[in-house]
């Protein structure tokens, strides 16, 4: 256990200037900045309830669609490309600390910067609506509140990225070149989108697809419902990407002992 | 011993890299691995790292077997793989910084370590601006940082100018004449290793063809006594009509096996006796670069 808090304070330390850490914080700020300006504009005289939908709605659209799978496809790869830029591979595997402990915590960073991300856009999200209420009281912000909602939303995206996370952190590991974990995280996050739109009644097996089944049954809900939002944050495709990612997961760390270290 | 290993044998695939490797590594010695590019030196230090499983053969450090022990042992071994491993984004100095959060080491062993290679004044300069030569000195620090008993050290000259070079050489005498260290250094150049090691061991094709003490590397090759003059086609006649054998004959030079000091000082004489001009005469030790050779060659 120590051996994992030690390596997981050194992935902070080692990634705190790099473009993968730091992507994780300006993500959320660039898109619901953008969200902030773009949306404020055309919302007067929208019922306060409809005027979050809209406003969250957006910036969740963006980011469930195309971006979430993009940005985590770009975690793995940071994370990984650290050890393979430096070719410090060996060192790390070399160092009195259990593998498990340092394979486990470069994991774990990469689940913790997903999870800071989506963490911010709801922060984000929850602020510059309530600002927009300050800064232009015509639009009543400040008349409905859905924290909890929001933050269940986000959770559940979480969620559904696991299954994604774990493979594309087993691409980069296996490959030091961006090419190929991109490539085939682009191919699949396409594919994912795609099934998920046409509504394919197998596509929660399919991890690529999870964060879009999960934005879209939120969305059918809220227009079914618009007194009020039951967010479901246990559906099946969320177990389903929850265990993909805890068997790569593990697997992974078997592969990555089966191959000699370079 | 610190180094043991027993009928150590791995393979990639088909292809046998290590065979049935036996070293012996003692205490307080540095221990130049030698051989040429290919003949299984990394591999062999991969295992001894851990960071290849054992197939075949055990491996002790510090008489513990390393699949049973592997964080006790590997907490005292400091290593350099090849290239250093250094994070370019990071400065020197946050580079030793990461490594002791990792290994749990006092902060200030950082600066030590920093003087000790004398980076002090490059600490805040980032890695990837260094040269080749801070690289290396950096990855040394690394290896040191933790203060280990066992230094594995692979290559570790390799791209450095002759100064770097003297360097680092300078470095590990110091580590293991001060600090009681213990090295264990591989390379491809006798000439590089022959003027620190005290042991040796040679390996081609991923087996051990010597091993032993720098002194016993010596002696497997027969002392000569080189003879120059001025003509030393004659000299050479005149030896062999005298029932002396002549190894080797060349322009300036002509060798005879040496057998004591007084055989020496009779070739002297018989030959500045019958009119040659001697100009010098001299015991020699069969170079050691070229007996290297021999032995990788004959294997």
């Amino acid at each position: 256990m120590k051996g994992f808090i030690l390596s997981f304070r050194s992935e902070f330390y080692k990634s705190r200037k790099t473009l993968g850490f730091w992507a994780a914080i300006l993500l959320p700020l660039f898109i619901c900045t953008l969200g902030f300006y773009v949306k404020a504009e055309k919302m007067a005289g929208t019922p306060p309830m409809m005027l979050w939908l809209q406003f969250a709605g957006a910036i969740l659209g963006v980011m469930g669609s195309l971006l979430l799978p993009m940005f985590i496809i770009f975690i793995a790869y940071s994370v990984n490309s650290i050890e393979h830029k430096a070719d410090t591979w060996k060192s790390l595997f070399s160092l009195p600390i259990s593998r498990w402990a340092v394979y486990g915590a470069k994991y774990s960073y990469a689940v913790f910067l997903v999870l800071i991300t989506l963490t911010l856009f709801v922060l984000f999200t929850i602020s510059y609506g309530n600002l927009l209420s300050v800064v232009k009281p015509e639009l009543r912000f400040d008349n409905y509140h859905m924290e909890k909602e929001l933050a269940q939303v986000y959770f559940k995206l979480f969620l559904s990225s696991l299954g994604i996370l774990s493979i594309q952190f087993l691409l980069s590991l296996l490959w030091a070149d961006f090419l190929k974990p991109m490539g085939i995280g682009f191919v699949c996050t396409i594919t994912g989108v795609i099934l998920a739109s046409k509504n394919w009644e197998y596509c929660y097996l399919f991890p690529y697809s999870h964060p879009m089944v999960a934005i879209s049954t939120l969305l059918h809900r809220g227009e079914d419902q618009p007194k009020g939002i039951q967010i479901d944050v246990f559906t099946k495709d969320v177990f389903v990407s929850m265990a993909v990612g805890a068997v790569i997961f593990i697997a992974g760390y078997f592969i990555v002992l089966r191959k000699s270290v370079k | 011993m610190v180094i043991s290993t027993d009928g150590l044998s791995f393979n990639f695939g088909d292809q046998q890299v290590v065979k049935s490797l036996a070293l012996q590594v003692p205490e307080g010695s540095i221990y130049g691995f030698l051989g040429p590019n290919g003949a299984g030196k990394t591999t062999t230090i991969k295992l001894l790292l851990n960071l290849l499983k054992v197939q075949s053969g055990s491996i002790h450090i510090f008489e513990q077997d390393i699949q049973q022990n592997r964080n006790g042992i590997l907490s005292q071994i400091g290593s350099l793989i090849e290239q250093p491993a250094i994070y370019q984004h990071l400065t020197g100095k946050e580079n030793l910084l990461n490594r002791a959060l990792l290994l749990q080491v006092p902060l200030k062993r950082v600066d030590e370590m920093l003087a000790l290679v004398q980076l002090t004044s490059a600490a805040n300069k980032k890695a990837g601006q260094y040269s080749l030569g801070m690289k290396q000195r950096l990855g040394i620090a690394l290896a040191l940082l933790a203060d280990p008993k066992l230094l594995i050290l692979d290559e570790p000259t390799n791209g450095l100018d002759p100064n770097g070079i003297i360097e680092v050489r300078e470095l590990l005498i110091k580590l293991v004449g001060e600090y009681k260290k213990t090295v264990f250094i591989s390379s491809h150049l006798l000439g590089e290793v022959e003027r620190m090691a005290t042991h040796v061991g040679i390996i081609n094709h991923g087996e051990l063809l010597f091993q032993g003490s720098i002194g016993e590397l010596q002696a497997l090759s027969q002392p000569l006594v080189c003879i120059e003059t001025d003509n030393t086609v004659d000299a050479a006649n005149l030896l062999t009509r005298n029932g002396i054998t002549v190894t080797d004959v060349n322009d300036n030079y002509l060798y005879v096996p040496y057998l004591s000091k007084q055989k020496t000082a009779d070739i002297n004489a018989l030959l500045t006796g019958n009119g040659h001009a001697i100009f010098s005469i001299g015991k020699q030790q069969k170079d050691l670069e070229r007996l290297f050779l021999d032995i990788t060659q004959n294997a």
